[in-house]
């Protein structure tokens, strides 16, 4: 009969709504109750030290270049022993998507994702932070790890004495 | 017929108590339905105005009457603004002929706890009900918009479509009161409930006044999906909020009648005959409530065939064997 199982269905369907009407709401009452972001929650972009104290960023620009929406931009110098830095880096966070790909390109670590997500703002031009709001004194998610103790460039030691770095090879030596 | 001047003045406080009590019950139902809503979907529903959110009917009845009173260009002027009031007085006078108390003593006067005990009381709520579908139709022509005529033509339909096998439902119980007065129909019910002798006539007229209401299932005249608010889109500001709250009210209202008709109007054990028929209202709107947060809309086509091939024939059918039933009995 097929009102008798039209009728059991909608009884079905009041059965399993009054079941809800006694079940705890799911609703998180936002301002007063917050919940914690996981820890690769993707909000606020700031950009990190190494463990030694050094800014992290070289300025290379691989970040801005794979950001979307272009909301990067930065000026590089070089300071003393040919180090690299950003002399102005700028994020315009009414732009930005928090997509995380810049975090992604970065070869240094530098550029990180917190999950801090209030950053709303009544002026929009606040929302522009510059290298002075970015940059943090901590060294974020990976906290051993330092490029230029890694790379082969003689910025912090003499080139070759870097953690898993040969010493550069004499090419002299090699002569038959 | 006396007109002792304590009886006018008790006339006059008897309406203005319905009035205050219809109105502020139909903003507070609206209030309900949100809040029984947000829990049938796991939410919490308005809490933010007041404690638990019970200022929210003030508030949005701020918001309403500070909003602008908008008319399109094009539409009919008087109609226009005719049609919500049309809407809404109907429903509140269906409410004058339900008793909802059993008489009182007051001032040495025997006291009707109903407006107007009129003989006709029964047809007088088919009257008024039929008068309330030209607030719809009116509302959706005036309005020169497309979707506001179709929700209006859609609502015309249906609305005079259900009245019949409302009002087919309703035959079984005249017959069984053998009376049009409400008064008498719930006197009629004193020892049994109607319910209990006509179950189906009961469930007729259930599924009739949800459609008469225009409630989910059958929200076909203001179906947001299809037609954005059917024939409302065009209003505005308290325009809208009168088509609103004559819907609430008329919720009340066939709630109300349902009680009286099949659930033995303010008759009950124990607690007084006010609660027992306010109880029995709430009951019904609690159940369109839950209805609207279960069951999905039906199609155009679906809704007319339920009503003409199903619910007319069985309320004809039901009425044939209730009449039979009671030649048989004498």
């Amino acid at each position: 009969m097929k009102i008798v199982s039209d009728i059991t269905a909608i009884m079905t369907g009041m059965w399993i709504t009054w079941k809800h009407i006694f079940r705890r709401p799911v609703t998180i009452q936002y301002p007063e109750q917050k919940r914690t972001p996981y820890p690769r929650y993707r909000a606020r972009i700031v950009l990190t030290r190494d463990p030694d104290g050094g800014e992290r960023c070289v300025a290379c620009q691989l970040c801005s270049a794979a950001c979307p929406v272009d909301c990067i931009s930065m000026q590089a110098a070089e300071g003393v022993g040919g180090r690299r830095y950003a002399e102005w880096f700028r994020i315009n966070f009414s732009r930005c998507i928090f997509c995380g790909l810049c975090a992604e390109a970065c070869p240094t670590l530098a550029i990180q994702m917190t999950p801090d997500f209030e950053i709303c703002e009544r002026d929009i031009m606040a929302l522009v932070y510059e290298k002075e709001h970015l940059l943090i004194d901590g060294c974020g998610k990976s906290s051993e790890y330092n490029y230029y103790r890694h790379a082969g460039i003689g910025v912090t030691q003499p080139r070759g004495t870097g953690n898993e770095e040969r010493l550069p090879v004499d090419v002299r030596g090699l002569l038959p | 017929m006396s007109y002792d001047p304590i009886d006018i003045g008790i006339m006059f406080a008897k309406i203005a108590l319905v009035f205050f009590v219809i109105l502020t019950l139909a903003a507070y139902l609206v209030f309900a339905e949100r809040k029984v809503l947000a829990w049938i979907q796991d939410r919490k529903g308005p809490n933010r105005v007041g404690p638990f959110g019970l200022l929210q009917p003030l508030a949005d009845l701020i918001k309403l009457l500070t909003k602008e009173d908008f008319r399109p260009a094009g539409s009919d002027k008087w109609l226009f603004y005719l049609a919500p009031a049309m809407a809404a007085i109907p429903a509140i006078m269906i409410f004058s002929v339900i008793p909802f108390g059993s008489p009182v003593t007051l001032f040495g006067h025997q006291v009707q706890l109903q407006v107007a005990d009129l003989n006709v009381g029964l047809l007088l709520f088919m009257a008024l009900s039929a008068i309330a579908v030209y607030g719809v139709a009116l509302g959706g022509w005036a309005s020169n918009s497309k979707y506001a005529l179709l929700g209006s033509i859609r609502g015309l339909a249906q609305l005079i479509s259900y009245e019949l096998s409302m009002g087919l439902a309703l035959v079984p119980v005249v017959m069984l009161a053998r009376s049009f007065r409400l008064s008498d129909i719930v006197n009629a019910q004193e020892g049994c409930w109607f319910i209990v002798y006509q179950p189906v006539a009961f469930v007729i007229f259930l599924i009739s006044i949800a459609a008469e209401c225009k409630r989910i299932p059958f929200d076909l005249p203001e179906a947001e999906g299809e037609l954005v608010a059917g024939f409302h889109t065009e209003y505005s500001g308290m325009r809208f909020g009168l088509f609103f709250v004559g819907e609430y009210i008329n919720i009340i209202v066939l709630g109300g009648l349902a009680a009286t008709f099949f659930l033995g109007g303010w008759h009950g054990p124990l607690l007084p005959p006010v609660v027992w028929f306010s109880l029995k209202v709430l009951a019904f709107a609690f159940l369109f409530i839950w209805i609207r947060g279960t069951l999905p809309r039906l199609r155009y086509d679906q809704l007319m065939h339920f009503c003409w091939k199903v619910l007319t024939p069985l309320a004809l059918i039901n009425v044939l064997v209730t009449a039979w039933w009671m030649v048989l009995r004498g």
